[in-house]
């Protein structure tokens, strides 16, 4: 990366961090769990990077270590979608509530 | 080469929708469509990811993929209960990939590394291998696999920083001098000692301080790690994890009443088993379940307190019950959730909503601590520190300052307990010997289970 870039790497940075601040100080006390599971799965967006090291084959070790990060970063996007819309999926309203089936 | 600009596009789109992704996450009724916006950004940058020019092996990312996604569902489809140690295990395995692409990097790289790369590539394996131990640990912890008591020693702190300025020096030589690639493996090696010794010294009663800091750590060493491979998504996707992570870090700090520089030095006042021997015979109200049920059933406003007792009982289901019986017969129940109930920030919302309690009763502290002084009843159901009025008024406590709460203040409180043994903390709590106070003896699950029965046989 040139110097350029990381410059406008600091200031994406910046600009993230605040709208990060901003949209997540929003988000209600109830839903903290899945909201770290959920930034959990979306912080695995790592592998990205780790899929062009393995892809790009430059030498034995960053092939090897790439393929262990894509096997790490996968299991949290996968695991971590699936458990956020579980929990998600089990909150419902006092409406949604009484509309289920007596005895249940 | 000509599929760049592409691929930069659909980096772009995925951005905007992991921000919308977290947008959504601020109400229950659109959260779900949160997930879904994430979902589709993730599968189009790993698509994009894919048409990369660079790219010349394919095989070996089909099958990393194809593990990960098997590893990645049981991971998914833990207990509720489970869910901060698999959280926790999420993060050591971000934190994992983080430190194995950093140092890939840096030995495809070296001795061509300008400072400021090798500056946040430092910064990138640093962050990363302390928080993958640090999260082992706390999953460990959690799990119950590891003693669950803080286990301190003299100078502990004094160990842990001069670490840690061993590794930062080390990645400042090698700023200077990138060549130096035998130096490498420390700034690897010794975060992940500090990693575990971090965490060792803190109790369970911590770890949604810790979780909330880990995540924070993790999310800041992704966005490192974006800069190191020129990825803005990258960046942009750890900005926003470690700004969440560090949110709830703020939150449960002050519903702990830590200081923030505590929480960022990772010195988390240990709890001092201060219970001063209290007087063994001080008197309390016990009860039985058909008198609680009778208060119950004569209440207009119930406040139902669940704490992390109350998981381990497993008795959030017969709760539900409880809670069905006495709104049908028209008593207004809602439940007061403290930040730090239950193991990780939101735990308890989580278990209450898994028993189908609907998410509108479930009320924090702030809006709820007002409506005490005109609750009939506050129900205890396996908490105990944040309803401890001594951290309002008794100065010498060691909860003193922690914001509780307010139970105190309702006309009659009924608490559920097995004994009259201290809380996690070893704190002695003042509201057990309240003339108002009544103790249900008993364990959560079978009493709140009599509570019912007597409430359903007595009409």
């Amino acid at each position: 990366m040139q110097s350029s870039n990381l410059l406008n790497g600091l200031f994406v940075f910046m600009l993230a961090a605040f709208i990060g601040f901003e949209v997540i100080r929003r988000v209600s006390p109830l839903l903290h769990t899945p909201l770290m599971s959920l930034t959990n799965a979306l912080d695995a967006i790592a592998v990205v990077g780790a899929i062009v090291l393995v892809g790009e084959h430059k030498s034995t070790l960053s092939a090897v270590l790439g393929t262990l990060a894509v096997i790490a970063a996968t299991s949290n996007v996968v695991g971590g979608f699936i458990i956020t819309d579980r929990m998600l999926k089990m909150f419902k309203s006092s409406r949604g509530i009484k509309g289920r089936p007596q005895g249940q | 080469m000509t599929n760049q600009p592409v691929i930069e596009i659909i980096y772009l789109v995925a951005s905007v929708l992991f921000i919308l992704s977290l947008k959504w996450m601020s109400s229950p009724s659109t959260a779900r469509h949160g997930v879904l916006a994430g979902e589709i950004g993730m599968v189009l940058a790993i698509g994009g990811t894919l048409l990369h020019h660079g790219i010349v092996d394919y095989k070996w990312i089909a099958i990393a993929l194809v593990l990960g996604t098997i590893i990645g569902v049981p991971l998914g489809m833990v207990q509720m209960t489970a869910v901060p140690q698999r959280t926790a295990l999420s993060h050591a395995f971000g934190a994992f990939c983080v430190t194995l692409v950093g140092s890939a990097e840096f030995y495809l790289r070296t001795p061509n590394v300008p400072p400021f790369m090798m500056a946040v590539l430092s910064m990138e394996v640093i962050l990363g291998s302390l928080t993958f131990t640090g999260s082992l640990m706390a999953a460990g912890k959690l799990q119950e696999i590891l003693p669950q008591r803080p286990i301190t020693y003299k100078g502990q702190n004094v160990v842990n920083l001069a670490l840690l300025a061993v590794a930062i020096g080390v990645s400042v030589y090698l700023v200077i001098h990138p060549a130096a690639r035998n130096l490498f493996p420390l700034i690897v090696a010794i975060p992940l000692a500090f990693g575990v010794f971090m965490v060792i010294p803190i109790g369970g009663a911590d770890m949604p301080t810790v979780i909330s800091l880990l995540n924070s750590y993790a999310g800041l060493s992704a966005a490192a790690m974006g800069f190191v491979v020129d990825s803005k998504l990258l960046i942009i996707a750890g900005a926003l994890d470690g700004s969440s992570g560090f949110i709830l870090s703020v939150i449960m700090s002050k519903a702990m009443n830590r200081s923030f520089t505590n929480v960022l030095f990772g010195a988390f006042g240990q709890v001092q088993a201060a219970a001063k021997a209290a007087e063994e015979a001080k008197p309390v109200r016990s009860a039985s379940a058909e008198e609680a049920a009778s208060i119950l059933e004569a209440a207009n406003k119930v406040v139902i307190v669940p704490g992390y007792g109350m998981a381990v009982a497993q008795a959030q289901h017969k709760v539900r019950e409880l809670y069905d019986a006495l709104t049908k017969r028209g008593v207004d129940v809602r439940f007061a959730i403290h930040p730090v109930a239950g193991r990780m920030p939101g735990h308890m919302n989580v278990l209450l909503a898994e028993a189908d309690i609907p998410y509108d009763r479930l009320i924090e502290m702030d809006d709820i601590n007002g409506d005490f002084p005109q609750t009939d009843v506050a129900l205890i159901i396996g908490a105990n520190d944040v309803t401890n009025p001594a951290a309002r008024n008794d100065q010498s406590s060691p909860i003193y300052g922690m914001p509780i709460l307010d139970v105190d203040k309702a006309r009659t409180v009924m608490v559920i307990k097995r004994g009259m043994s201290p809380g996690f903390a070893g704190i002695d709590n003042p509201l057990y010997y309240m003339d108002k106070t009544l103790m249900l003896f008993g364990d959560a699950k079978g009493f709140v289970n009599n509570i019912v029965r007597e409430l359903s046989g007595g009409h």
